[in-house]
Order: structure tokens, then sequence, then C-alpha cells
């Protein structure tokens, strides 16, 4: 099972290790040639037309719907794995009330990533390797300031995004899930500076009160720091 | 939704609404006659109405996509009324929340600034607001529990709204942009708020959590298990539903405004 490499299979490892074990896992099981209906790696590149190409070790997402459909999934894994190794190991002094809202967001991005890898199918990307060197998890600081940092590109993301969705079925989904985005970004920012302007701060809405939208050519690279797997967006907008 | 060749005008924000509504919020119903005039040329032409196709065309957008913009200006002509007369009262919002409800009202007057810009001599007239809504809430400018919690009624509703319409404005790229854009600034005030009042930023199942029960139709529908023929996520029921935000309805929003709309 592709996905839950990131979550509760393993006890409380550290994050290399876990990490580690992700990335193995897709690879012992490709080598193993394991039929995995989730993973199916070997349909993926038999690719439905727009399906994601995977070579040498890199990812494309494809085009049209399914490509932004992998684009979202690409940064719910993202957000999932951050959150769930927050929840692993907490800062030091994560008070209840962060406890609460921090473990709900994790379970919020588990259900988005989970919901792109199902209505993908074989047309998903692979689970991707993440790389939170640069974050210290016993930091308040570190990780609120990570938490804002990918809420906010998730937003702008699904925001930019949704003008390039073809079907109603999915812009429609996108919009159920970018307003949760939004209520995180929301949060988090109120944890960092409480009742003030910053839950929607002059920083992420213009004084025309529109928020931010980022196109995936800018977005990709504003994640790539975090994701260890390269991932191209060759055929998106 | 469906139209053919047929000149037909789609006032929808009209057509949905129980008749004694429509009259309150048609005060310009001679502007909009000249708006059907002026689309004229438009209607001739063939605008595919199926939901998923109307485009810009030179000299007008298409009906579709006015009477969205139009839907949502009549609610940001009502949050930001009800921002703007609730900073002016006094003793109302505690100095330690002020700056929370200044960011929203700023933003609110910024929406009703840009959508009446955009939509020009297609703009709806402002209609009459009554925010105790016919005195069921008579102390909504006076105690801040209640003037918060129809500030979360309203920031809900709002983030319902904008997701109900966006496949409307499929194909008029500009606009669904703007539109999804003020989506997520709606969804950010409604988060906060919420936390505010001591409630989670996120919407359970389709519990009002401590809001009066009038403010139920707010949450109806909110509680979807499965998405898209996925029904398992791995995570409790509870956080799926939570994790999901449900549309409403022009019907079912402007049920809910049109509490708040005063009669002629």
């Amino acid at each position: 099972m592709q996905g839950e490499v990131n979550e509760k299979e393993t006890p409380a490892a550290g994050r290399r290790s876990f990490l580690k074990w992700s990335s193995a896992a897709v690879v012992s099981a490709l080598a193993a040639g394991l039929d995995l209906s989730d993973l199916s790696l070997g349909e993926a590149m038999a690719q439905a037309p727009g399906g994601p190409l995977i070579s040498s070790g890199s990812v494309d997402l494809g085009s049209g719907d399914i490509g932004i459909l992998n684009y979202a999934y690409a940064l719910e894994q993202l957000e999932a794995a951050f959150y769930t190794q927050v929840m692993r190991t907490p800062y030091r002094g994560m008070n209840s009330a962060e406890r609460h809202a921090l473990g709900d967001i994790r379970d919020h991005e588990i259900a988005h990533r989970n919901f792109f890898r199902s209505a993908l199918g074989a047309n998903a990307i692979p689970a991707l390797r993440v790389d939170f060197s640069k974050v210290d998890f016993g930091s308040r600081v570190s990780v609120l300031n990570t938490a804002r940092t990918f809420e906010d590109l998730g937003v702008s993301a699904y925001n930019g995004a949704g003008q390039f969705i073809q079907k109603p079925d999915y812009l429609l989904l996108a919009g159920k899930i970018v307003s949760v985005e939004a209520r995180h970004s929301a949060t988090i920012r109120d944890l960092i500076a409480p009742r003030s302007a910053a839950f929607a701060g002059d920083d992420v809405v213009g004084i025309d009160g529109l928020g931010l939208a980022r196109l995936p050519s800018d977005v990709l690279p504003m994640a790539a720091p975090y994701i260890a797997t390269p991932v191209t967006a060759k055929h998106l907008q | 939704m469906t139209t053919t060749n047929e000149p037909v005008v789609q006032d929808t924000i009209l057509n949905d609404l129980d008749p004694e509504l429509a009259t309150r919020l048609t005060s310009r119903r001679d502007v909009i006659a000249k708006t059907a005039l002026q689309l004229g040329a438009l209607a001739t032409v063939p605008v595919l109405l199926g939901g998923c196709a109307a485009r810009l065309v030179s000299g007008g957008m298409p009906q579709q996509v006015v009477d969205v913009l139009n839907f949502a200006l009549t609610l940001e002509y009502l949050e930001d009324e009800f921002y703007r007369t609730a900073l002016s009262q006094p003793r109302l919002i505690p100095a330690s929340d002020r700056a929370v409800f200044e960011q929203i009202s700023k933003h609110e007057s910024a929406h009703v600034t840009l959508l009446a810009t955009v939509l020009g001599f297609d703009a709806v007239a402002k209609p009459k607001f009554d925010f105790t809504a016919g005195g069921t809430f008579p102390d909504v400018f006076s105690n801040y529990r209640t003037f918060s919690a129809l500030s979360q009624a309203f920031e809900d509703t709002g983030v319902r709204a904008y997701k109900g319409q966006a496949v409307y404005l499929i194909g008029a790229s500009f606009i669904l942009l703007t539109a999804l854009k003020i989506h997520s600034v709606e969804a950010r005030h409604a988060a906060e708020v919420r936390r505010l009042r001591g409630e989670d930023a996120w919407i359970s199942g389709s519990s009002r959590g401590n809001l009066p029960a009038a403010a139920q139709p707010v949450y109806a529908g909110d509680g979807r298990a499965a998405q898209l023929g996925v029904s398992s996520f791995g995570v409790p029921r509870e956080a799926v539903t939570e994790a999901f935000d449900e549309p409403l309805s022009k019907a079912q929003v402007l049920g809910i405004a049109g509490m708040f709309i005063a009669s002629a």
C-alpha cells in the first residue's frame, strides 16, 4: 500500500528512517514485481492518455485534468507526510489546542491524499519521496512556519489551477478542498499570531480583496526543496 | 439550465426565488431589462449554457456569468454592510478581536467594489438589509455573541455559495480565477471567526456547533462521507466530512440571505 508508508504502519521511527522506508517500499515493490492494486506502477506506465510519465527517477504529472489532479495529489502527499511527522514527534511545548488542530489537519490532508490516489487509480503518480531536512520538528516556530508555507502554497496552487480544469466534477472537488486548505492556513496563522489580521494577512490577500493564485510553474519550484523526487509538469499550463 | 438558440435571458437570481423575495431583489428591474436589450446581440449567438460552456463574447459577458456575479455581489453587499455597521458601534466588538473584523470588513468592501466594477451597468442594486431578520436577532449590533454568530453564518454561507457557482464559470477563465480567489478569502474569514467563537475552523458533519437553530440551513448537506465514488479515506468519518467543504445551491443561499433582506 503506497500511501500508508507515510503513516501508521511504522512505529515511532525517526523521520529519516520512515522516509527511507517510504522510497524503499516503492523500489522493493517494483523489484519484486508485486501486483499491488493501489500502486500498480506498471499500469501507470502503460498510461492512459494524459497519464503521468515516470522515467529515470523523475515524475511528470501528465496533462489535462489528470495532470491537474496529479499536481494536487503531489501537494497533498507533501502535506500529509509533513503533518504525520509533526504529530509523530510533537514540538516542545505543543499544547492541547495545538495538538487538536494539528491532528485534525493531518487527518484532512491524509483524506485528501488518499482521495486523489483512489480517484486517479492507474493514472496516479507514485508516492513521492519528501525531504524535511530543513525542518526542525522539535521547534514550534520551525513547524508552524513550514505549515504556513505549505498551506499558503496549497491555497494559491488550487486557486491558480481551477481555470485549467475541464470537467465540472473535478472543479467542484478542487473547490471542496481549497476552502479547507484556506481554513488550515488561517488556523496556522492564528496559532502564530493570535487574533490579529494575519489569518488573511496582506501578504496573502491583496488590496483588491483577492487571495493569491499561482501557476504550477511557480508552485513546483517552491515545493521542490521539500520533495526529493524530481517532479515536472511539462504538459501543464 | 440548458438552452437552445432561443434568446433566453437567464435571470437565475430571480428565477430560483420565491416571488416575494425576487421582488425585493429587483428594485432595478428596469436596469436589468435594459441589460437584456444590450445583450440582444449576444442572445442570438448560440450561448451554450449547459453548465460548462459559457464563453466570453465581445460586447459583454454571457448572462450566466452576469447572474453568478450579481449573486456574489448581493452576498458581498450583505457582508460589507454587516461589518461596517458593526465596526461603527462603539462597544460591540472587544478590542481584542477588532483587528480581525477590520481585516474582514476591508476585504468585503473590496469585493463589492471589484464585482460592481466588473459588472458595470449590469450590477444589481444593493438591497435594503435587516440584520435582525425581522426581529429574530434583535441584539445583533449590541451583543457580541449574536454578532459573531451571524458573522460565522455569513462567512460559512459565502464559502459554500461561491463553491456552488464555480462550475457555471468554466470557460470564463478570468472570472473563474477571480471567484476562486474570493472564495479562498471567505474561507479564511470563516475559519478565523469560528476560532474566535471557540469552534474548530472546519465544519464537522453538518453541525452548526454553537450557532442558533436558525443557522442550520447554512450547514445543510455538509456531511458527505463519499467523494466522486471514493468512500475509503483512511481516517475517521468525521475527519472526512471536515476535509471537504460542500457547495450550496443559489436557491439555498438566497433562502438564507433572504432572511436578512428587508421587505420593500
